[in-house]
């Protein structure tokens, strides 16, 4: 104590520590394609339809796979079953959208958009107390081992598709897209979906949110800290099994959230869309570093404009952009586009 | 003799060996047992489903990796016999040469998902898996001109499996001797020999270091085994019997479409199999293979039954109607990872060491 000098103060001392840089490539790399497919498709009109639409197809798979990469990042679990939470968010909108019917009917934008709204908020509420069942029932007894997780969460997925079946029937369910949301914005020549512009509002403010929480607040402090390093974080006295409750509820509420934009946006639900839209997730997740967010969002739009550039480009190989911008990823970064410490 | 035609793994169980005993020898005998078109469709069904889930077994139950790419070489297998058949025509030359294409694009294909997942976690391998068999269902369903796309493929067999062929003009004790009847044969032959191989695999000293390397890969790998070599070679062989047992199917339907053989509910299909009959036993595939089968074919007729006593409670019925049986299964597979890892032939085994 005789040199207080030496000693530095806790403001230094954070002063001290280097700031990590933010990795830029991976963003680059998103810009990159959307660039280079803008000669490709040649007319400007179309290219900018295409990438408004790919963007807002990427901020959907956003929605829908933050909470399967948060929760693998912080628990180490990858729940194969998250599929169940995107079907039953659909389907909780076909059966409010009939419950609401005289809202959905008439072209008064505000009426269509709170029935959008009460839509999200019951999807959300149902594929979160699902959720919570979920996590209690199947994954909590197999913490720690991988090959019973994925066996017990394909099976909670196979259970969850079977009731969906019993409660809604096996064939697909139309949905009526509300008036004032159907239809384009014309933007000079190019064309907006209305409803695209709308989820990509909501997925805007589910990433603002979502941002928030995770880097302004203690709640975020924690889960950040708990992707890093578990262990250190229970050390120092957090329940994480807690937190991660917390997470593995608002991810399956955020499935459901997603679900629930996706089969509006199809304008129809079948049993499988959990499965279908599950293989994309798996792929968004890869890409971006399996517990990563901001590379769960980047892999998301690379994979919507993808989808869209080539669907437009060579919709026979559309189906491969995917696994193959997978593959190039992996070849370029093994771990994904950002890589999670310790995992 | 049988101990070694069985590489000294016996079942270990009187229950067991009765068991197996039973269905080898049903098997063996079903156009005699049981005549009749649709016992002899269940038993080949039966047949391919037992080497198809074998092959799963060794990769799943022997190697620890969970791989949902493996109804894709299924699909390689049963699509190579097809094409081949379509396009060259019905020779014994077409179908060898269909087999021999369809196992080395499987060997190649598996090879190279090997090298380049398992080198990871082993999570990210049934992701992998997963996406990749997606893209090839695609791919399937997108060729029409090559695969018949969604339609399928229907192509005719050489002359000697046709079922117009007849050998006898006389039922032989009650079961017409007839191409049909070779085709069975055949396809019981090729199981029984691929069964009794992928036994000696798994209880050759390479089958001991699979079983080493999914209880603990990195003190496997501190003795001094190369884990990614292995695993990619469990892959590659899993794979190759799995082609295998789509040729078969092939030869049997003298049909393939993507929903036959690549469908993801046939990958379900094979994984709840496999632990409900027993992961790491070669019998548990056998056993479940037959359990879930005749459940398939019989007893959702049961369940129609159930379903029509109940008729007018709302929820009962919906719940024991025959189109959710998979909504049981699903239960009973969880129920099975969580108390009896081991599956039917685990329980089995374990019954007499505790008495």
């Amino acid at each position: 104590m005789t040199t207080p000098t030496t000693v530095a103060s806790p403001v230094q001392a954070a002063a001290a520590i280097p700031k990590a840089g933010f990795d830029l490539l991976p963003l680059a790399l998103t810009l990159f394609i959307a660039l280079a497919a803008w000669p490709l498709i040649g007319s400007t009109s179309t290219w900018f339809t295409l990438t408004v639409a790919g963007l807002a197809m990427g901020m959907i798979i956003f929605i829908i796979a933050s909470g399967l990469t948060l929760v693998f990042g912080l628990m180490d679990v990858l729940n194969f079953g998250h599929g169940v939470f995107i079907a039953l968010g659909a389907y909780m909108a076909t059966s409010m959208f009939t419950a609401m019917a005289d809202w959905a009917a008439t072209d008064v934008l505000w009426r269509n958009l709170v029935l959008v709204l009460a839509t999200i908020v019951v999807a959300m509420l149902v594929a979160g107390a699902v959720g919570w069942a979920f996590e209690r029932v199947l994954v909590r007894p197999v913490y720690g081992q991988h090959l019973k997780q994925i066996l017990i969460t394909m099976g909670g997925m196979i259970i969850g598709e079977e009731l969906i079946k019993v409660v809604w029937g096996p064939t697909l369910i139309a949905i009526e897209m509300p008036d004032a949301l159907r239809g384009v914005l014309m933007i000079g020549d190019s064309t907006v979906e209305k409803f695209r512009l709308l989820a990509t509002a909501v997925g805007v403010v589910v990433l603002v949110i979502m941002l928030f929480m995770l880097n302004r607040t203690k709640l975020g402090l924690l889960i950040r800290a708990g992707v890093q390093d578990r262990e250190m974080v229970e050390s120092l006295g957090y329940r994480i099994r807690r937190l991660f409750v917390g997470v593995f509820v608002a991810g399956s509420a955020l499935a459901g959230l997603g679900g629930a934009l996706w089969g509006i946006y199809q304008q129809g639900v079948l049993p499988q869309i959990g499965a279908q839209v599950n293989v994309l997730i798996f792929i968004v997740i890869i890409i971006g570093g399996l517990g990563s967010t901001t590379g769960c969002l980047v892999g998301a739009l690379l994979v919507g404009l993808m989808a869209n550039y080539t669907g437009f480009l060579a919709p026979k190989v559309a189906m491969f952009s995917n696994i193959g911008l997978m593959v190039l990823v992996l070849l370029w970064r093994p771990q994904g586009l950002y890589p999670v410490a310790n995992r | 003799m049988l101990n070694r035609l069985l590489s000294h793994d016996l079942p270990r169980n009187r229950w067991l060996a009765l068991l197996l005993i039973a269905i080898v020898l049903g098997l063996a005998f079903t156009p005699f047992l049981f005549p009749g078109t649709k016992a002899l469709n269940v038993a080949a069904k039966i047949i391919v489903f037992i080497v198809l889930v074998a092959s799963f077994d060794l990769l799943l139950g022997y190697t620890g990796i969970v791989s949902f790419a493996h109804t894709m070489f299924f699909g390689i297998g049963a699509y190579g016999v097809a094409i081949a058949s379509t396009r060259i025509g019905p020779t014994w030359g077409a179908l060898a040469l269909g087999v021999a294409v369809a196992l080395l694009a499987s060997l190649l294909l598996s090879l190279l998902i090997g090298l380049f997942s398992l080198r990871v976690k082993a999570i990210f391998f049934a992701m992998i898996t997963l996406a990749v068999a997606s893209a090839f269902l695609a791919l399937a369903s997108q060729l029409s001109d090559f695969t018949g796309g969604e339609d399928g493929l229907t192509f005719k067999l050489p002359e000697a499996l046709r079922p117009a062929t007849m050998y006898l003009d006389e039922p032989l004790l009650g079961a017409s001797i007839d191409g049909r009847f070779l085709s069975y044969y055949v396809l019981f032959g090729v199981a029984l020999v691929l069964v009794l191989a992928m036994l000696r695999i798994v209880n050759s000293p390479f089958g001991r270091v699979l079983q080493a390397i999914r209880e603990n890969d990195f003190r496997a790998e501190a003795i001094g085994y190369r884990t990614v070599v292995y695993r990619t070679l469990s892959n590659v062989l899993s794979a190759l019997f799995a082609t295998l047992a789509g040729c078969l199917l092939a030869l049997w339907l003298r049909y393939n479409g993507p929903d036959t053989t690549l469908s993801f509910e046939i990958m379900l299909d094979v994984l709840l199999i496999v632990v409900i009959g027993g992961m790491g036993t070669i019998y548990g595939a056998v056993v479940g293979s037959v359990l879930f089968v005749l459940a398939q074919s019989y007893l959702q007729d049961l369940m129609k039954l159930g379903a029509s006593a109940v008729e007018g409670v709302p929820v009962l019925s919906q719940l024991i109607s025959p189109d959710r049986w998979l909504l049981w299964l699903g239960i009973l597979f969880v129920l099975s990872v969580y108390h009896f890892p081991a599956g039917v032939v685990g329980r089995l085994r374990a019954m007499r060491k505790s008495s």
